[in-house]
Order: structure tokens, then C-alpha cells, then sequence
């Protein structure tokens, strides 16, 4: 039986650049016990649609302007304040994407777990600070908390975010919800710890037969865990259907080039020159950063980068892997010289780097670019796109004032944008075209050797693929040697001729990329390999079971 | 070199006045302003009787055709008294602010980006200089240097760029850590070239504000200080000590307290229009229409 009926929904935001109908007449249903996936990019409504079943929108400027949401027959989107906090309290409950600030920092997670019960709507239903605390231990030990009747007085920032997660989920489930809503409940986690979570989130839907509603972006995450499919783009269903049916039997255009966007297997450029010479050597290298609260001589430094040797030869693209805290970012940065190494050292063209001032490491620089993470952070919101890529170009005297128009233009046209947007500030631009513009400006100076720092990791799957391919592209076209960092397994396979495997600032294994896919040496890199969640729902499945 | 700076400024500050010039609030406040140091600046010429000029035997008259705003108790004109303090207190409010602008911002800006011991010791700094008690700061300086309306400039803009630099350093260090500001460096820009290119312009909003609330107030500080008498010396004027005279005599003669406090009312105004319009027309995120 269907616990949650939705029916013509309709949210509209009313903005001064007029209404943006951001869910437009988006129907499903939910049965108790069922797991129902939400899919698609950002901007498509997904988690507007479950947000306005919890009145949890912000109004003005969001207005539902229709539908109906029926929730054991009741309708949630014409219920009166107190009877949605009755709801909140009792019946659906949700788990949001970010556990670092999810959770109050100023409260112990006990506290924060026993609110609910402790101050519940319904003055019958409060129960005892010393029944609510038994609960809540219970439910820690559930969700995976070891030792949880001391954890139970530990604040937010002494847990790591898989288990802040935990502590998440078990707070969502305190009040014995019958509908539990997880909005991108593993896309700020580590690849080894959203296995773990998702896992939880299953067997707890299990053993409790409660209604999930999972949103997600990514269709692999879903594929093990969803039993029906909904995708959603512009506000609007395009697909909804069984897991199966959607992943292998879709006729609709748009769910596949979703599942067409999503890397797979390796993909070989058909015109590469490499050789042996090596571009970059990086020898016994150490970033070390100062941890003032270091009590002993061991935890005095925190070891980022500790004795990391490897070499790049020219012309290769070296994928660089690690979880968060793995180091991987730094190691790039100290290659570049933007962050102090403490020992080693790193040759670009046989020529050492490190030790080497500012003044003397701009020639340098000219042969050395990066791609950065974030493209909304990674541009100047105060310079035009034609300022942002001039910049290089006049401070590196590649250009003169003459030539300079030209120049920008051919840049525009090697990264795919159109040149009528040279005056446009960033803000105008969405995330892929801005990750176009910061692509621009790093081979503006017609660069060497490029390190691309999780450069895709912010985009949705479809731009993803466009921004791989255009990478690949123009390390094929301008026969660029380039280090890849990134915590996605798929899209390195999909991108790099080698990989390198890093955990706690040390590298654990290295080697070409089908080699290591198919043999992974080290227990860490199989434990990664084997936490790829795969967008395919029968071996997806396996694989969970495998778990 | 110099064609990155003609091309910056044909870019953020000529798409800013674009955007400036569509704002009529704020056009309305530069009018104003406009028209207030117009008026200051040839108030020797157009000014109806000199700011000396007493009439004891007519004493305080209530506003009339002769004297449009009145006369104060010594029977001076309070409209030439008015726009003859307008040159002392527009003078006063831009100059020091300017003053505590420049050093506030290169203040905060190098402590901020640089961090580490440099920021500790200069906002040590400033914590010292806060706690310095400014009375005694500005006696002590009226002491050494004698009276002189360069030093009240100086003097009121110390002391207010103390709030400017923290400001400015809060921002700075926020944006230092922003991936722009990485590739910034990746590409060799200098760090002075950093701060100026792509620190200082975002920091701009909140100094913007700012500045158009340290304004009106340091025109207040002044009258306070000439108060104590150790600012600008009667029979000169300015709108702060008007305002004073004015709240000792508010029962019986009103108008006294009314026109300059309007004038600095109006002054008050213009700027937060003006400030408003500059924000929105300095951020590029806010719509072009």
C-alpha cells in the first residue's frame, strides 16, 4: 500500500527575473518498505519536490502553486503548521547532504539524538531523559557507533564524517519514522565510507520496514539500493520506472545520456606522442604542516606529503588517487610550488624547482598551470571572462595589445565557448562553462605540464563527461603531460594512462591503469576498487552482497 | 603592464558606473553630495553675510525673508553660519576618512594575506592602539603639534582606521584560501599584485558600507572635539558644534538645532544612497538592470 501519494505537484519560485517552475506537475508514490531513487542533475527539482512535502522550502519565493501530497491520506502541502511538526516528529524524518554542519557543534550527539523524544509535540509522548538516552544508545549501536554508550557524550567534531553520517541516520530514525527522505546522503563522503553507509541505509530499510526516498545525482549510488526510479529533469518526470527496467530497458532520451555520461572502461587517444623522458621528477618529497595542538614530537607536523617519490614522463596523463586527508592535493600543490615543502625535491625538465625564489620560479610558472576543484570558487567574480584570461597572457608577455583580442578568442574556441561571451562576468556562466573558462586560462600560456585537482568532481555526470572529453581533447591537440587528481575511480580509469594510489600522504601502490584494475596489489587499493559503486543494477547488487 | 590596468578600468568601474547611472537613489545621493560641496567650495562668494557678521541688538530671530533660516543669539545668519560649517565638516568627514580608508585597507589587506607573525604583530597593533584611551591620544597630539586643522584630519583618521583594518583583514583572510587567489599565484603574480588585482576589488561591499557610516561619524567626533575646544576655534564653524549651541537653546530657539542637524541629516542620507548604489554597482552578481 502506498504510504506516500504525490499528485501534480507544482512549486513555481517567484523570482524578480520572473518564474522559475522549478517542479512542474511531478507525480510518484511510495510503499512502506520501498526504496524510491530520485535522480538527476543539479537545477532539476529533485530535492525541491522533497523539501515541499516538508514545508521546508523557503516562502516567498517558492510557492507550490498545486498538486497533492497524500501521506497516509492526509495531505501534507494544505496541513497546518502544528500537524507537519506532528508529522516531523512521528512519521518522516530526513537525512541531509552534509554531516560536517548538519549536526549543532555545540551540543553533544546524545543531546542532539534525544531532542526529539524529549520534547515532542504530543505531551503524552515525552518520554524520560533516562528511557530516551537507552533508546537513543540502542539506535548508535545499530547505525554502527562502537562503543556508544561513551560516544553518546562525545560533541560533532570528535566523530569523522562517515561517522557524523551514522549519527545522522540515527537521528533520523529516533522518532521510528515511516518514511525516511536522504538527500544526497553520500556525495560529501569517501568512497570506502559511502559504501559502508549506503549498505546501512539498506539494511536498516530492511529490518524496519520503513519508505526510502533516495535523491541522487549519481544513477551508480541508486543502482544497488533503489527498487523503483524516478528521473527528474527541469522540474518535470522524464522516467519513471523499475530499477531494472530503467537502467537496461530505457527508451527515453535523457535517462540515457545520463547513463551514457557515466565514465566506463578506458579510453585510449588515438594520437598521443609519450616518451620515456621524464617531464617531472618528484624525489623524497615532504610537506610538512605545523599542528599547534601537537603534543609529542610525532604529532607535531601533520605528514600532508611524507617521502613521496615519482616520476612523469612527457606527454603522460598520471592519475593521482586518494580519500580525503589522503594528501593528494597537496602533493600537487607542492609540485607547483604553491605550498612550502619541507624536504626533497621536485625537477621540472630536469631543472630543480624547490628552493628556488618567487622571481626565479616564474619563467617556470609559464610551463606549469593547474585546474582547480571548484569552478564558482576558482574565478574572480569581480573580472570579466575576457580579464580572467588575459591575465596570464599580458603578465607573461605572451600577448601584445594588438594581439591580444585574437589570442582570447582562439582560447574561447579551444574550450568551446562562444566569443559574444568575453564581457560576461563568472556568475553568468553555469558550473561547465565556467570550468571551461579556468580550462582557458590554464593553457593560455601554452603550458607543459598541467595539474588538474578534482576538475570534474563538482560538475553533474552529463557536463562531467563534456569536460573529460574536452581535457582529453586538449591534452591530445597541444600534447600536454598532465597529473589527475581525484577521489573517482571511474573517471581516472576513463582518463589516465597510469595511476597512483595515495593514502596518508604516502603513496601505497603505483602502476599502469588496466594493470591495476585488473591486479591491485595492496589491501587498500582492492578495498577501493571494490567500493566503486557501479551503475549497473544486477552486479551493483553483487556487489553490496559481497560486502 | 599598464594595459591590464586600462583594461581593468574599462571593465569593473565603467560597468559600475553604467550600472550607478541606473540607480536613481543613488544618483539622487550624488546629486546631493554634488551640490553640498558645490555650495561649500564657493560659499565665500555666494554666502548672503559673513560668518562674523553679528547683529547683538537683533539677537535670535525665527527664520525670515532677511535671514532665511533664522539668526542665533548673537544675530548671525544661521543659513552663511551653516554652509560656512558645511566647508569645515565636509572637509573633516573626507579627509579623515580617506586617510583611515588607505591606511585601513593596506593595513588589513598586508595582514591578512600574509597571516603568520607579520599579521600577529600588526593587529597586536591595533589592539594597542584601541585600547589607547583617545581622549588622551588626541590631547596628547594637540600638545606636541599645537592646534591645527591638518592634525584634527590626521588625529580623527587614526583612530577610525583602526575598525577599517579589521574589516578589511577579516575579508582578505576569507578570499586568501579562494582558488582564484591559487591560480593567481600559479600563473607568478607577484603578491602585491595579488592583493591589488584580486583581493582589494572583492573586499570592496562591506568597505563601501562602512566608509559611508565612518563619515557622518567622524563629522560627530569632530564637534565633539572642538567641543572640548580642541578642534576648529569659534568664531569659525562647523556643523557639529552648530548642532551643540543648537541642543543648549533647542526650547527657546528651535531652528537652531533643526537647520544644521538637517544638514547633516541630508549629508547622511546622500552617502548611504550613494554607498548603497556603489555596493550594488561594484558587485558584479547583482543584475545588470
Amino acid at each position: 500500500m502506498a504510504i506516500l501519494e504525490v499528485d501534480g505537484l507544482k512549486v513555481y519560485f517567484h523570482t524578480r527575473n520572473g518564474v522559475v517552475k522549478a517542479v512542474d506537475d511531478v507525480s510518484f508514490s511510495v510503499d512502506s518498505g520501498e526504496t524510491l531513487a530520485i535522480v538527476g542533475e543539479s537545477g532539476s527539482g529533485k530535492s525541491v519536490t522533497c523539501y515541499s512535502l516538508l514545508d521546508l522550502l523557503p516562502k516567498p519565493p517558492a510557492k507550490i502553486e498545486g498538486g497533492t501530497a497524500l501521506f497516509n491520506g492526509k495531505d501534507l502541502l494544505t496541513c497546518t503548521a502544528d500537524e507537519m511538526r506532528h508529522h516531523r516528529c512521528n512519521d518522516i524524518a530526513v537525512i541531509f547532504q552534509d554531516p560536517m554542519t548538519s549536526l549543532n557543534p555545540f551540543l553533544t550527539i546524545g543531546e542532539q539524538l534525544i531532542e526529539p523524544l524529549i520534547y515532542h509535540p504530543d505531551k503524552s509522548k515525552i518520554e524520560t531523559r533516562s528511557r530516551a538516552k537507552e533508546k537513543a544508545v540502542k539506535l548508535l549501536d545499530e547505525v554502527g557507533i562502537i562503543d556508544p554508550h561513551t560516544r553518546f557524550n562525545c560533541y560533532p567534531h570528535e566523530f569523522s564524517g562517515g561517522m557524523r553520517q551514522r549519527v545522522m541516520i540515527a537521528m533520523a530514525l529516533i522518532t521510528e519514522p515511516k518514511l525516511l527522505i536522504c538527500d544526497e546522503p553520500t556525495t560529501a563522503l569517501d568512497v570506502t565510507i559511502q559504501a559502508q553507509i549506503l549498505e546501512l541505509i539498506k539494511k536498516l530499510q530492511e529490518t524496519r520496514n520503513v519508505a526510502v526516498i533516495f535523491i541522487s545525482h549519481d544513477l551508480g549510488v541508486v543502482a544497488g539500493i533503489a527498487d523503483k526510479i524516478i528521473v527528474m529533469c527541469e522540474g518535470t518526470i522524464r522516467e519513471t520506472g523499475d530499477t531494472d527496467a530503467v537502467f537496461y530497458h530505457s527508451s527515453n532520451d535523457y535517462t540515457k545520456k545520463l547513463l551514457d555520461a557515466i565514465p566506463e572502461g578506458a579510453k585510449v587517444l588515438p594520437n598521443r606522442v609519450t616518451s620515456n623522458e621524464p617531464l617531472v621528477e618528484v624525489s623524497n618529497l615532504k610537506t610538512f604542516f605545523k599542528n599547534e595542538s601537537g603534543k609529542n614530537d610525532d604529532d607535531r607536523y601533520i605528514k600532508a606529503v611524507n617521502n613521496v617519490s615519482l616520476t612523469i614522463p612527457r606527454g603522460e596523463i598520471l592519475g593521482l588517487v586518494g580519500e580525503s586527508g589522503s594528501g593528494k592535493s597537496t602533493l600537487g600543490r607542492s609540485i607547483l610550488q604553491l605550498a612550502p615543502t619541507t624536504q626533497g625535491s621536485v625537477k621540472f625538465e630536469g631543472k630543480t624547482l624547490t628552493g628556488l625564489s618567487s622571481s626565479e620560479l616564474f619563467p617556470w610558472r609559464r610551463k606549469m598551470q593547474m585546474i582547480f576543484q571548484d569552478p564558482y570558487a576558482s574565478l574572480n567574480p569581480r573580472m570579466t571572462v575576457f580579464e580572467t584570461l588575459s591575465e596570464p597572457l599580458l603578465y607573461h608577455k605572451l600577448a601584445t595589445k594588438k594581439t591580444i583580442a585574437s589570442q582570447i578568442k582562439q582560447l574561447m574556441d579551444d574550450v568551446g565557448l562562444s566569443q559574444g561571451q568575453l564581457k560576461k562576468y563568472p556568475h553568468e556562466f553555469s558550473g561547465g562553462q565556467r570550468q571551461r573558462i579556468a580550462i582557458g586560462r590554464a593553457i593560455a600560456t601554452k603550458p607543459e605540464f598541467i595539474i588538474a585537482d578534482e576538475p570534474v568532481s563538482a560538475l553533474d555526470v552529463t557536463i562531467q563527461a563534456q569536460i573529460l572529453d574536452l581535457i582529453l581533447d586538449l591534452v591530445e591537440r597541444h600534447n600536454l603531460t598532465m597529473m589527475f587528481i581525484s577521489h573517482d575511480l571511474s573517471v581516472v580509469r576513463y582518463i589516465c594512462d597510469r595511476v597512483v594510489i595515495m593514502q596518508h600522504g604516502v603513496v601505497v601502490e603505483e602502476g599502469d591503469t588496466e594493470m591495476l584494475w585488473a591486479n591491485p596489489q595492496q589491501l587498500y587499493t582492492k578495498d577501493l576498487l571494490a567500493a566503486i559503486p557501479l551503475a549497473d543494477p544486477i552486479s551493483e547488487r553483487a556487489r553490496m552482497a559481497r560486502i | 603592464m599598464d594595459s591590464i590596468e586600462t583594461d581593468k578600468g574599462s571593465s569593473l568601474w565603467k560597468d559600475a558606473w553604467i550600472k550607478l547611472s541606473k540607480n536613481r537613489l543613488a544618483l539622487v545621493g550624488l546629486g546631493l553630495l554634488v551640490i553640498l560641496i558645490v555650495t561649500s567650495l564657493l560659499t565665500p562668494i555666494i554666502a548672503p553675510y559673513g560668518y562674523e557678521a553679528q547683529n547683538l541688538d537683533m539677537g535670535a530671530t525665527a527664520p525670515s525673508l532677511q535671514h532665511w533660516l533664522g539668526t542665533d543669539i548673537f544675530g548671525r545668519d544661521m543659513l552663511t553660519r551653516i554652509m560656512y560649517g558645511g566647508r569645515v565638516s565636509l572637509m573633516v568627514g573626507f579627509i579623515a576618512t580617506a586617510v583611515a580608508l588607505v591606511i585601513g585597507i593596506l593595513w588589513g589587506a598586508t595582514a591578512g594575506f600574509f597571516g603568520g607573525r607579520l599579521d600577529a604583530i600588526m593587529m597586536r597593533i591595533v589592539d594597542v592602539l584601541y585600547a589607547l584611551p583617545f581622549m588622551i591620544f588626541i590631547i596628547l597630539l594637540m600638545v606636541v603639534f599645537g592646534r591645527n586643522i591638518l592634525l584634527l584630519f590626521f588625529a580623527i583618521g587614526a583612530v577610525e582606521w583602526l575598525t577599517m583594518a579589521r574589516i578589511v583583514r577579516s575579508q582578505v583572510m576569507a578570499l586568501r584560501n579562494q582558488e582564484f587567489v591559487e591560480a593567481a599565484s600559479s600563473l607568478g603574480l607577484s603578491q602585491w599584485t595579488i592583493i591589488r588585482r584580486h583581493i582589494i576589488p572583492n573586499t570592496l561591499g562591506p568597505v563601501i558600507v562602512y566608509t559611508t557610516l565612518t563619515i557622518p561619524s567622524v563629522m560627530l567626533l569632530e564637534a565633539f572635539l572642538s567641543f572640548l575646544g580642541l578642534g576648529i576655534q569659534p568664531p569659525q564653524s562647523s556643523w557639529g558644534l552648530l548642532i551643540n549651541y543648537g541642543v543648549e537653546t533647542m526650547e527657546e530657539y528651535p531652528w537652531l538645532l533643526i537647520f544644521p542637524g538637517l544638514a547633516l541629516s541630508l549629508t547622511l542620507f546622500a552617502l548611504n544612497f550613494l554607498g548603497d548604489g556603489l555596493r550594488d554597482a561594484l558587485d558584479p552578481r547583482t543584475s545588470k538592470d
